[in-house]
């Protein structure tokens, strides 16, 4: 029982750094119609951004956030613009996904080129310290990364739901066709929506670098889940994806302390199945999309 | 349009068939086998991939599942001829079919996007399976194969030809499938399945049949390397590099095609090996080969077939166009050229 609830906290502390990078990915769905494969290879690419601060100028990674989310923004913009924006739409959705694939790669491969291909981390004097509440044990660096997620997405709602830029973005989410007879500029949203899509991926890359040792090779871990969740939560829904990394990696954790950690990898792959077979438009997601 | 078709494939199959005859060097013969492989590997994805416009991201998962199937067969055993792993290549295709079949039947509940989501999911799976299942994989240790006892000068041999022929077969199943009606229904499904299941195509047994054999000739040529390099790691045996270059290949060449695939793999697979040689390092590779992607992606999106015989046929239109502004210009000889050209256009 305590092995549960220990993992129950462990899921819902890291549930929010996963809703983080899962916000960004359903919202690149969301505006463009794009599975971005990519957004965990900007993960990884931030935590080393993260990682180099650090080790180099001594900033602490979550003082570091606001200097890799601008440059993680701009480079989500430059890739829309060089290779996404190109595709043509009658088959942007497969392309697309090629393009992020191999968006994906050429990440990985500058950063071993960069870095090398060993794990590295990112040891922050406070990495170890941790409370004991009631005989289950919180470490600091988790707690933390779960209110900074929570800030960072507070921010990302905000954005979203109280901006000119916002009301662009869910309106093109709604209805692309008439967002533009309204006279939203669709090519800039997409752009400026991938480019915060990224911007998501650098804030959780932050934390992540903080939390778990990295290499290069790390995002094709993360993108499995990322998927998973984002599937579960409804392609496009940034409430959802929320909701359903808590889910995911609540019972992944509770996988994890109650069978094995190495089993804890499938529940992702089993909650996809469940979801597919059940519910295939996810928790919170459209059924008249046809997307699915 | 029948003969040429034929003449073209019996010219391939001699000219696969004679190859080894002139006395190539190993590193040549090796670099078709691995030609070979990646070119019936791409035939194969074309088929759900191309045909019927599902883009699998998990077909490196049953090259693994083939690999590990004939590991897991031959285990501790010792071959007499060396041929008996390459007669239960069937049977592994059969294995990798019957676990294809359920993947598909889910996964194809959902469309392009979201099918891709499954599959590529689905292949991190296995990797984690092929890591964490000691017992019979091995783990990260990897797995051992016997050793094929062909002599050292023709070891390639055998595997170029038991290539060559699944090839050949995958090839002759895509040429039949094209002029069939399943062939029809394949491509009915990539333009408009709701369409397609409207007038009664029978979209989910004919999407989840492609699947399934796309799947079952990916495990054979996964068993066919396995035996090959007769040592097997998980990060090679179900490596995401491997769908990839499915895919880039099957794009390059041209998606839908009956030689796009293999003409994709032939330019790719020789290009990437030369690649190796040269950079050496891994990571440079990596680099290369990504801009290489969004390079064809965004030049040639249709892939280089289709965008050739798009160019022959604007030419060949536009030369008619000309002929015929030309003999409307002058009207005097056209009561003596008039009847050839509709002649010529109704021969051929």
């Amino acid at each position: 029982m305590h092995a549960l609830i220990q993992g129950v906290i462990l899921g819902i502390l890291t549930g929010g750094v996963y809703a983080l990078m899962a916000s960004g990915q359903t919202l690149i769905f969301g505006i463009m119609k794009v599975v971005n494969l990519a957004q965990g290879a900007m993960v990884i690419m931030a935590a080393y951004l993260a990682y180099q601060l650090f080790t180099r100028f001594g900033v602490d990674p979550f003082l570091a956030i606001p200097i890799t989310t601008v440059l993680m923004f701009g480079f989500g913009v430059v890739i829309e613009l060089l290779f996404l924006r190109p595709l043509r739409r009658e088959d942007k959705s497969e392309l697309s996904l090629l393009v992020t694939f191999a968006v994906a790669l050429l990440i990985e491969g500058a950063l071993s080129v960069t870095w090398g291909t060993t794990y590295r981390s990112i040891n922050a004097n406070y990495a170890n310290s941790s409370w004991t509440l009631w005989g289950y044990q919180i470490t600091l660096v988790r707690l933390w990364a779960f209110l900074l997620s929570l800030v960072a997405l507070g921010l990302l709602f905000w954005i979203l739901n109280r901006t000119r830029f916002g009301r662009a973005v869910r309106a093109t989410v709604q209805n692309p066709e008439s967002a533009r007879l309204l006279g939203v500029e669709a090519q800039w949203v997409s752009a400026l929506g991938f480019g915060l899509g990224a911007a998501t991926a650098a804030a959780a890359g932050s934390v992540y670098g903080l939390l778990y040792p990295f290499y290069p090779g790390s995002h094709y871990d993360l993108i499995s889940r990322l998927l998973s969740i984002v599937v579960l939560g409804g392609l496009g829904s940034v409430g959802g994806a929320v909701i359903a990394a808590v889910i995911v990696s609540t019972s992944s954790a509770i996988v994890a302390a109650t069978i094995s950690p190495a089993w804890s990898e499938m529940t992702f792959f089993v909650i996809l199945i469940l979801v597919l077979l059940i519910r295939p438009q996810g928790l919170f997601g459209n059924v008249d999309r046809g997307a699915i | 349009m029948r003969l040429p078709s034929v003449l073209r494939g019996g010219v391939f199959v001699a000219l696969l068939v004679s190859l080894p005859l002139f006395g190539l060097q190993h590193w040549f013969l090796n670099l078709l086998v691995f030609v070979l492989m990646y070119a019936t590997m791409s035939s194969a994805w074309n088929l759900v991939g191309g045909f019927a416009g599902y883009p699998s991201l998990g077909h490196a998962a049953f090259f693994g599942i083939g690999a590990y199937t004939i590991a897991l067969i031959f285990k501790g055993h010792v071959l007499t001829t060396g041929y008996e792993p390459f007669l239960l290549l069937p049977l592994v295709g059969l294995v990798g079919a019957l676990i294809g079949w359920p993947i598909a039947l889910i996964s194809m509940r959902t469309r392009a996007d979201v099918f891709a989501i499954v599959t590529i999911t689905f292949l991190f799976v296995v990797q984690t399976l092929a890591f964490n299942l000691h017992d019979l994989t091995g783990g990260s240790q990897g797995a051992s194969l016997p050793i094929a006892p062909f002599s050292a000068a023709n070891f390639e041999l055998p595997f170029y030809y038991v290539l060559a022929a699944l090839l050949i077969f995958t090839m002759g199943l895509t040429f039949a499938t094209m002029g069939s009606k399943l062939g029809l229904s394949l491509v009915s499904i990539r333009s408009d399945e709701d369409k397609a299941r409207g007038v009664g195509v029978r979209t989910m047994g004919v999407k989840v049949l492609a699947f399934s054999v796309s799947v079952g000739i990916t495990a054979m040529v996964g068993a066919v390397w396995a035996y090959y390099q007769s040592f097997i790691y998980p990060q090679f045996a179900v490596d995401p590099l491997i769908t990839i270059a499915i895919v880039l290949m099957t794009f390059l060449g041209g998606r839908g095609t009956l030689w796009g695939p293999v003409l994709g793999a032939v330019i790719l697979e020789s290009g990437q090996q030369l690649l190796t040689y040269q950079l050496g390092a891994v990571q440079l590779y990596l680099i290369v080969y990504a801009l290489l992607f969004l390079v064809i992606i965004l030049l040639l999106p249709r892939g280089i077939l289709p965008t050739i015989e798009d160019r022959l046929r604007m030419r060949r239109r536009r030369r008619r166009a000309d002929a015929a502004a030309a003999l409307q210009g002058d009207p005097t000889p056209s009561n003596q050229t008039d009847s050839a050209p509709m002649l010529r256009g109704s021969a051929s």
